[in-house]
């Protein structure tokens, strides 16, 4: 029997700059859960984040999935939403994202004009992004997480710059992704309008 | 393939489009090449003799030029952080992004020589010598160069360090570029020896190249 996919790290540790952030971190999360990771500013959020997306390497410890297709590592299975947007300004929306869909995901998308109209900017679709507002920016980042599906989505401050409206579509974004099957770990100082479970970082 | 395709698709529009850069070396070159004359002097004996020499140089540092917006401008904005993360091997990454800046700011420059060959007394033969070199050795020059730009990305302003770790390796290829160039030119050694170093030079940079940018750019994120 196909068990369901299950994130797990086990006694993490986490060094930048010579300085220990954490260390001995446990968490876990099984698919159509939220990880809601909170803590103090420079508690580790952000780094936690990157060490599963395999952009810093643990000091210590492990990080993986189970129960998912084996041949992927973590970082390959996930969508990494951080502060930068990873927009291109003198591209139009439409080449933003037509060119991220390509890239990851290799022909298993959505159209891209179901996805900026779930995000609510299909009026903009041929306008450069650098016309785009902060909140805009980050509604075309969240449009890439709907083009290419992928298991984990790890999400660093999701809800910043975007407005009410925007914060109440995202999170029925998020609970579509998890009645699909699918995780979130999301770094996060205010509610996300989810069920999550919490993990604090810190003291 | 899809992956890579719209990789190097992406990488030569936004070069093209303004603010991309892509004529910033074309001009560099063009104007290294227009002031020469004017720096030499009316000899045209000279002129021809030091031609190849001139347009090699202006091309070589018109390649430095460009080279540090190459990984530098999809670290600023995270985009590198998604292409590390990607199911593309990162070798493979680099290879169409170095590709991709070749096709929009190295092919140009072969493009230009024979309108800059006419400012050096040139004639067609000699002019025609010097763009295949630049044909054959512009992309090892790109390659070897996207190691430099992969040691620099983190650091912000880190076009001069890139020229002092890129240039000692280039110099192989400026001296089997404008030797080749030379021998088809005045004689009186074969053209074939160094032109067919300066391949290898492009071939060997093809492979170590994108390994190389790959491993530093898995070592230098944070």
């Amino acid at each position: 029997m196909q068990l369901a996919p299950r994130l797990f790290g086990h006694d993490v540790r986490c060094v930048r700059g010579g300085r220990e952030v954490f260390a001995g971190l446990a968490f876990e999360a099984v698919a159509g859960e939220a990880l809601a990771v909170t803590g103090h500013n420079g508690a580790g959020k952000t780094s936690l984040l990157r060490l599963i997306a395999g952009l810093l390497l643990p000091a210590g410890g492990t990080i993986a999935i189970e129960g998912s297709e084996a041949e992927l590592t973590v970082p390959e299975q996930a969508h990494y939403l951080g502060h930068r947007d990873a927009l291109k300004p003198a591209l139009s929306v439409r080449e933003n994202l037509a060119f991220w869909a390509d890239f990851l995901g290799g022909g298993t998308t959505r159209p891209i004009p179901d996805c900026l109209a779930a995000v609510g900017i299909a009026h903009a679709i041929d306008l450069p992004a650098g016309y785009l507002s902060a909140g805009q920016r980050r509604r075309l980042s969240l449009a890439r997480l709907l083009a290419v599906p992928r298991l984990l989505w790890l999400l660093d401050e999701p809800t910043a710059a975007l407005d009410v409206a925007g914060q109440a579509m995202f999170a029925g974004l998020m609970r579509e992704h998890l009645a699909g099957g699918g995780l979130i770990v999301a770094a996060t100082h205010g509610p996300l309008g989810i069920d999550t479970r919490e993990l604090r970082i810190g003291a | 393939m899809t992956a890579l395709a719209a990789l190097i698709r992406r990488d030569i529009r936004i070069a093209l489009r303004i603010g991309g850069g892509a004529l910033i070396g074309v001009l560099f070159f063009l104007t290294v090449v227009v002031l020469m004359p004017f720096a030499v002097g009316p000899d045209l004996a000279l002129l021809t003799r030091l031609g190849p020499a001139i347009l090699w140089l202006g091309a070589l540092l018109a390649s430095l030029l460009t080279l540090d917006r190459l990984f530098t401008a999809d670290h600023e904005d995270g985009s590198l952080d998604l292409i590390v993360m990607s199911r593309t091997p990162l070798e493979l990454a680099c290879a169409a992004k170095a590709l991709a800046h070749w096709l929009a700011a190295g092919l140009p420059l072969v493009i230009a020589t024979p309108v800059l060959g006419l400012l050096l007394n040139l004639d067609a033969t000699a002019t025609g010598a010097v763009a295949l070199t630049l044909l054959a050795g512009t992309p090892a020059l790109t390659f070897i160069g996207m190691i430099g730009a992969a040691l620099a990305v983190t650091m912000s302003r880190g076009g001069l360090l890139l020229a002092v770790l890129v240039l000692p390796l280039s110099i192989p290829v400026l001296i089997f570029g404008v030797a080749a160039s030379q021998a088809a030119i005045v004689g009186p050694l074969p053209f074939g020896a160094p032109f067919s170093i300066l391949c290898a030079l492009s071939l060997v940079s093809f492979v170590i190249g994108p390994f190389a940018a790959a491993t530093s750019l898995r070592n230098g994120l944070d």
